[in-house]
């Protein structure tokens, strides 16, 4: 696998998700007139500014209505566009829940949406803007693609590709800066775990900046010997169970990581796949089950246990639980 | 389809629309007794003067769109499409039942419904983004929705109206069916809508204010809004919820049950003597 130079270096490249989600609607807009977006009162914190200033009959703004902007999408899908909707996860899937259940899952509508300033890496705003469960309460929805892409040009890729579906797409990143792991070079598809490190002692399974953290934390691992197989799981859902099951069997014990509460989100979903398919001990970094607070992101990152150190520590874990 | 302009037949379909929603609740055991009769004029004019469509061809490029927000009333809306032609009648005797086209509340199995609907709120919200979709595009298509009262007790029908307004959505006719009734009662009491009107006005609607259940008034009201230029149109439409059914008419238990074997049979026979009559 093609990665960034710096991918595993202390001192990596950084750049931000939701620029390559809004660099990709501009392009989508370009080449695809029935392309729109919506937006609800945050239109440059989710990066749609781009495809409003170039193609502003296209751009709806909705003011502060989630909800409506969920269900009005489907009404614009019905009526043959394919929208673009952006706004905070805490408040989209968050709060327009039973819309995006209804609306636009249950009536299968090509809609694509984001939920930006995803995780605890949003800081100081606090626990009320962290979106932790966002994955948890869409990957239980039927129809409905979950990505978790890892860095701007996973999310690039992740958009322009979200497109290509069929039915809704939901894609999550968030706000900070994250470290560059991928690069044009990488590939990509929905559905389709990579790994990017190979190894035979323990799976570190992660997605969004985690998988940065998880890179890093196998860097560690290999000065006490322990050979770290790495998997970017960025398709929450669909889950490709083969590659994952896979990697278990082969290296016996699983890690996941992912900046988002354990109960519930990707890891619970890989847990899902490998008590069926290759049942494995298993360790979850993630949020434990409690709400954030104000910080700056990497002091939350730090304090919530969602750092390299923290999976260099459950792998130590998991790999004693082996035998 | 061609649509028929007689008011005395238009009424006749109603009347017979009415029947079929009583025979398929008694079949089905369950479901939404008196809205489905208290909006059977409306639906009629609807399907069989207002809106440009063709049972033959549901995704016809060129059609009138309408949404049932108040998707309870599933029963009047398959009624009327079985009648106009959509699909078969005898399926609907299949309502609610495993396998069905015609769920509890609709959705996009039946030809002729466009958008699932059920989750209160949400249909007028996705009729405002069809409206706003088909204006980008430049179609002349319209749209007609359907809410029910109680339903806009929800903050979502707000948020849509306020979209609807403020896109000068005028490919847009939301219909109210407004019987002061809903689950736990007199929807003053529950939560007061009125003076609801002047909210819609407020709201930058144009309003229209009917009887229901008078055909010419339904009829004349919902081709009016299809003139109305820069504005939404609210069609504040005064039902009777159970209307034909005497015993029923105007009581809040008849929202959401359905009639037994022997009442089904009484109310047949009064709606079909108001047939002859």
């Amino acid at each position: 696998m093609a990665l960034a130079k710096k991918a595993t270096s202390k001192d990596p490249d950084m750049d931000y998700m939701r620029s390559g989600w809004g660099d990709a609607i501009v392009e989508l807009g370009k080449k695809h007139k029935e392309v729109v977006v919506m937006s609800a009162d945050l239109t440059d914190s989710v990066k749609l500014g781009g495809f409003k200033k170039e193609f502003p009959e296209r751009f709806i703004e909705t003011g502060i209505q989630e909800q409506n902007m969920m269900s009005a999408s489907a009404g614009l899908a019905h009526s043959g566009l394919t929208p673009f909707t952006g706004t905070y996860a805490v408040f989209s899937p968050g709060r327009s829940w039973d819309q995006l259940r209804v609306s636009v899952c249950y009536g299968k509508q090509h809609v694509i949406f984001c939920g930006g300033h995803a995780g605890i890496s949003v800081g100081p705003d606090g626990a009320t803007h962290q979106a932790l469960e966002d994955i948890a309460i869409t990957r239980c929805l039927p129809d409905l693609t979950v990505l978790a892409p890892c860095d701007h040009e996973e999310t690039y890729k992740a958009t322009m590709a979200a497109y290509k579906e069929k039915g809704p797409v939901y894609i999550r990143f968030g706000r900070e800066k994250v470290p560059v792991v991928t690069t044009k070079n990488s590939v990509y598809k929905i559905g389709k775990a990579e790994i990017f490190k190979t190894g035979t002692d323990v799976s570190i399974i992660a997605c969004g900046q985690l998988v940065y953290e998880a890179l890093y934390a196998a860097k560690l691992l290999e000065k006490d010997n322990i050979k770290a197989e790495v998997i970017n799981n960025h398709t929450i859902k669909p889950i490709d169970a083969a590659t994952l099951a896979k990697s278990a069997a082969k290296t016996g014990a699983v890690v996941t990581a992912e900046e988002h509460q354990v109960l519930g989100g990707m890891g619970s979903a890989v847990a899902e796949v490998l008590a069926k398919e290759s049942p494995v001990p298993m360790e979850f970094v993630g949020m434990q089950d409690s709400f954030g607070e104000s910080g700056e992101p990497a002091e939350l990152m730090d304090k919530y246990g969602m750092r390299a150190i923290d999976i260099v520590k459950a792998v130590k874990k998991v790999i004693r639980r082996k035998n | 389809m061609e649509k028929v302009c007689n008011l005395g037949k238009l009424e006749k379909t109603a009347n017979l629309i009415r029947q079929d929603i009583v025979k398929m609740l008694v079949e089905a055991g369950s479901g939404h007794t008196g809205g489905s009769l208290g909006t059977a004029d409306i639906m009629t004019a609807l399907y069989f003067n207002v809106l440009k469509h063709d049972p033959k061809k549901p995704a016809w490029k060129d059609r009138d769109y309408f949404v049932l927000s108040n998707g309870h009333i599933a029963p009047v809306l398959f009624a009327t499409l079985a009648r106009a032609g959509y699909f078969p009648s005898k399926e609907l005797m299949t309502l609610r039942k495993l396998g069905t086209i015609l769920q509890g509340h609709p959705n996009t199995y039946c030809p002729g419904v466009e958008l699932p609907t059920g989750s209160l709120g949400q249909g007028v919200s996705n009729a405002v983004g069809l409206a706003k979709g088909l204006k980008i595009q430049d179609k002349d298509n319209y749209v007609f929705c359907m809410v029910g009262d109680g339903e806009i007790e929800e903050g979502l029908a707000w948020e849509a109206f306020m979209f609807a307004a403020h896109f000068e959505l005028d490919n847009l006719t939301v219909i109210c069916d407004r019987n002061f009734l809903q689950i736990d009662g007199d929807t003053e009491d529950v939560m007061a809508l009125e003076p609801l009107a002047d909210k819609m006005k407020a709201f930058g609607f144009h309003v229209i204010e009917i009887d229901g259940n008078n055909m010419h008034e339904v009829v004349e009201a919902l081709e009016r809004s299809r003139k109305i230029h820069s504005k939404p149109t609210f069609v504040l439409a005064n039902t009777v919820m159970g209307k034909g059914v005497c015993d029923w008419e105007n009581d809040a238990a008849w929202h959401g049950i359905a009639p037994d074997q022997e009442q089904g049979k009484k109310a047949l026979k009064e709606l079909m003597g108001r047939e002859r009559s």
